[in-house]
């Protein structure tokens, strides 16, 4: 009854929802932030035009705000998935469908996410359904270990799905790097101190560049769009999972001191966590990594990303070469794992609040974007989750959710065919009829 | 060639009919044969066949796994899932020498027994996984090592899958020591029409593949239909292209077949000169006698009713669809067919068949009176079989279909130990049968529950409190993270 009640609320608000209905306040919640703090019980999260304004324990509500009583459910915000292809793809097996890399392309490090970005992906309403309000969405590597420019995106059911365009560069390196280079990481490495160098040289004098003509190996374009990565105004975000090759790109930074990286993967992170840590690097990992399934991640346990923590670093999770096109829902599950580790002896987890704040907070931090979206702290986007019970747990319901303060709908493909076969036979007509 | 000639009137009939009873017949004729020598009867040269079913080893790689010795153990106070659906709060559970003796309130320790306080804990019979790639698609994933495909060719009957496995897959230890993992089905992959033979395993680890066969299970024989057949073999500009080609080329193999059983039936029967062996035609042989049960990767609806008419026409049946993706739109086609779908919980959208999922497959199929159950067929949702029967059940209840924790547990138990034909032996904890159970550190559909100790056949394989119980593979061996907590 109490749930209906409260569905009855969210529905309400959905109704009213007028295109600047971006307004709402949610009482009486078990209140969750999102920055690794402890959950708030009798909690209050007040969003006004789209933007959080308050969030805690004895928050009055403005006049004129709809109100919606959480009757003591679990409040938090979206789930900001840490590193995934959403948007991009809609059947990674129909090619047609599938915008992530490109093979026969002059462009790699150009190569921008944003415009492709298609805010009707089935996998964005099945995501959304799940409580996911915010992606990053990355380009997929082709003969280059330049990606190209990713995009942070929003999950709301309206078509401005693009939150930050060009937000990181993403590069390969490792296995998946060596092979786009040509063969080896050694020549990975020189395609990337060649761009360094291009790229350096391009900022020196950008009219210079024109003499090059096709002696040069990156187009005018990919190395202008690397230009605020070595400047450090755009994040490198770079896909790496063995140690040593933690290690080596870690070294960049000693010759590119403004580089603003962040480490994809890092499945043996745990084995060099103490360099990270005093790289200040934020390492966005694949959480439940445990099989030595290729010679890079020999090192592999899920005590991985608790091992980091406790050493200092920063982690999130993210969906990198892990059904990444659709299954970013997953990491509530993977969250709630990594919370099982604290009670597995010889294992290192993390507390349910550092492991809430991987698929929050810290993916938002890791971007440079902690002040904008990932937590209820005010000033942040209203992206806002009304769970039916812990959000970690695998029988909890997503009952409402909201995107820069828009309540959303619920419904997609999935759970209309749900309803249609409910019972598998026909009735008075064929089931083509029945929606 | 004469004695054939006897056969061919009663094909048609026998091709529809059920393969035990067919057995049956036959074995029952051929009995009665060696029975009389053929010389002391009227005036008939012909010699006596071999014997149904002994004209060739059907069995020659035979098991050799033996159970690791255990303690008597008695667990005491805990939440017990028997595995066929019964529940018993603050239960014990007595096994010794192997075997489950008892579950109940109350028992006593046997003499020299183990005694473990359950409380706050749950004990189960280990997880069944009727759907698995390890060991022929192990960890390290390199092509050196990929032998779950012998893509040259549609139909491939002819492979077993226990000849690709290798037992130094790590998989196998991650399986057991986060999935309660205690056995498993190993099938060639799919991308041919006939794939191959799969073999079960124990999840214990040896030197050999046969080191870890679940002594006396039967095989099943992987079938796919749909994509991957079509794409793997269109794409090489051959037969099948398409879906009607896929259909076509097996209806072919399935006469052929028939052909192939009728001669060897009848050679063992009555004798004469033994039919040319083909070790592809044994294992359809072994399917159409009811020997081998079939496993047919499918994902489309439409697609499973094909194969069931199909398997109608040939005279087989169609033990479990798996991946059954669309299965929830059919389930009471296969409730009427007494055929199971073996199920992922969320898994969607990767190529076009997979486009309609919906999250509520394995509930929807229970509650129409379907076989359900759930598999993995990766190295890594193996871990977590537990978790996504969760996810599923949650689902079911949200639509109305209210399934209970402990019925639940039989789509990781019974069913697909039913599905592996070895139900009398394992998947629940009734006395008698092997000790196979886990115990796991809170309620197992909860995300923050981990096994605890896993037996197999009465042998404590993983204890989480003792370091020197993770199983570590060869591979494994001074590399980084030999024996870590995984």
């Amino acid at each position: 009854m109490k749930r209906t009640l409260l569905l009855a609320a969210a529905a309400a608000t959905l109704a009213t929802a007028a295109a600047n209905a971006q307004s709402v306040a949610i009482t009486n919640a078990k209140l969750v932030i999102g920055d690794g703090s402890a959950p708030i019980e009798g909690g209050t999260v007040v969003v006004r035009d789209g933007r959080v304004v308050a969030a805690g324990r004895g928050v009055a509500v403005p006049a004129g705000v709809q109100t919606v009583d959480a009757q003591g459910k679990w409040v938090s915000p979206g789930i900001f998935a840490g590193f995934t292809r959403l948007g991009i793809v809609e059947v990674d097996g129909v090619e047609q469908t599938d915008d992530s890399g490109a093979s026969s392309t002059p462009f790699h490090a150009s190569i921008d996410v944003a415009p492709a970005v298609n805010p009707r992906t089935t996998a964005i309403a099945v995501n959304r359904a799940a409580g996911v309000t915010r992606a990053l969405v990355a380009p997929d590597s082709r003969n280059s270990i330049f990606a190209g420019q990713g995009a942070i995106i929003d999950l709301g059911s309206d078509m401005a799905a693009v939150t930050r365009p060009r937000a990181f560069q993403f590069l390969e390196y490792g296995e998946a790097g060596a092979r786009a280079a040509g063969g080896s990481r050694p020549a990975a490495f020189a395609m990337l101190r060649d761009a360094i160098f291009q790229v350096r040289d391009y900022a020196r004098n950008p009219a210079s560049y024109a003499d090059r003509g096709k002696e040069a190996l990156l187009t005018r374009a990919d190395v202008q769009a690397l230009v605020p990565v070595i400047e450090g105004q755009v994040p490198l975000l770079v896909h790496v999972e063995r140690g040593s090759d933690i290690l080596a790109i870690l070294d960049l930074k000693r010759e590119l001191p403004a580089l603003k990286l962040v480490l994809v993967g890092a499945t043996e992170g745990w084995t060099v966590a103490q360099q990270i840590a005093a790289a200040k690097v934020p390492v966005i990992a694949s959480a439940l990594d445990d099989l030595p399934s290729s010679f890079e991640k020999l090192a592999a346990t899920q005590s991985n990303m608790g091992r980091m923590q406790a050493a200092g670093v920063s982690v999130s999770i993210g969906m990198i070469n892990d059904n990444e096109a659709r299954q970013a829902r997953l990491e509530t599950q993977y969250a709630g794992n990594l919370v099982a580790l604290t009670k597995v002896p010889g294992a290192t987890g993390l507390s349910w609040n550092d492991a809430f704040a991987a698929i929050t907070g810290r993916p938002a931090e890791a971007l440079g974007l902690g002040a904008e979206l990932g937590t209820l702290r005010p000033g942040r986007r209203g992206d806002v989750v009304i769970w039916s019970g812990d959000p970690l747990e695998l029988d909890t319901a997503v009952l409402a959710v909201y995107v820069d303060g828009v309540a959303q709908p619920l419904t997609n493909h999935q759970t209309k065919l749900r309803d249609r076969y409910l019972q598998p036979q026909e009735g008075a007509k064929p089931k083509a009829y029945q929606y | 060639m004469a004695v054939m000639a006897g056969f061919s009137g009663t094909r048609g009939h026998w091709l529809r009919s059920g393969a035990t009873v067919l057995a049956a017949l036959a074995l029952g004729a051929c009995t009665a044969n060696s029975d009389k020598p053929s010389s002391a009867s009227s005036g008939s040269s012909r010699k006596a066949g071999p014997g149904l079913n002994k004209g060739y080893s059907h069995d020659p790689f035979p098991s050799t796994y033996r159970a690791y010795p255990g303690v008597p153990t008695l667990v005491r106070g805990v939440t017990i899932f028997d595995g066929e659906g019964g529940r018993i709060d603050g239960g014990d559970a007595v096994f010794a020498d192997g075997k489950v003796v008892a579950i109940g309130q109350g028992l006593t320790a046997p003499a020299g027994a183990t005694v473990i306080d359950g409380a706050g804990k749950w004990l189960t019979p280990g997880v069944i996984d009727v759907h698995s790639h390890l060991g022929d698609y192990p960890s390290p994933s390199v092509p050196a090592l990929s032998d779950g495909n012998e893509a040259t060719a549609p139909v491939t009957a002819n492979v077993w899958a226990e000849h690709s496995v290798w037992p130094q897959d790590a998989g196998f230890s991650r399986a057991l020591v986060n999935g309660g993992v205690t056995t498993l089905q190993i099938l060639p992959g799919s991308a041919n029409l006939f794939g191959g033979r799969s073999v079960t395993l124990k999840n214990v680890y040896a030197r050999t593949a046969q080191g870890m066969k679940f002594p006396g299970a039967p095989y099943g024989l992987k079938m796919a239909c749909g994509e991957n057949p079509k794409r793997v073999y269109g794409g090489r500009n051959r037969e099948p292209s398409t879906r009607m080609g896929n259909i076509a080329v097996d209806r072919q193999t399935w006469a052929k077949a028939a052909e192939y059983k009728r001669k060897w039936d009848k050679y063992e029967k009555d004798g004469g000169e033994p039919p040319a062996r083909d070790i592809a035609m044994d294992t359809l042989r072994g399917v159409l006698a009811g020997e081998i049960l079939v496993h047919n990767h499918c994902y489309r609806a439409d697609e499973m009713a094909n194969v069931l008419d199909m398997a109608k026409e040939f005279g087989y049946k169609v033990t479990a669809f798996h991946h059954a993706v669309e299965a929830y739109k059919i389930a009471d086609l296969l409730k009427a067919n007494g055929t199971c779908a073996a199920v992922w919980a969320d898994w969607w959208g990767f190529k076009m068949e997979s486009y309609d999922a919906v999250s509520e497959n394995l509930p929807l199929l229970h509650n129409a009176g379907a076989c359900a159950m759930i598999h993995s067929d990766d190295e890594n949702g193996i871990q977590r079989l537990n978790q996504e029967v969760a996810k599923a059940l949650a689902a079911g209840r949200r639509v109305g279909i209210n399934v209970s924790d402990e019925v639940a547990w039989t789509w990781l138990a019974i069913g697909p130990a039913r599905a592996l034909g070895i139900a009398d032996r394992t998947g629940s904890l009734k006395p008698g049968k092997m000790a196979d159970v886990v115990l796991w550190n809170g309620n197992p559909f909860s995300v923050y529950t981990r096994p605890e100790k896993v037996w197999v056949d009465g042998a404590l394989m993983y204890d989480m409190d003792d370091p020197k119980s993770r199983p570590v593979a060869d591979f494994e061996l001074g590399q980084p993270g030999e024996g870590d907590v995984k």
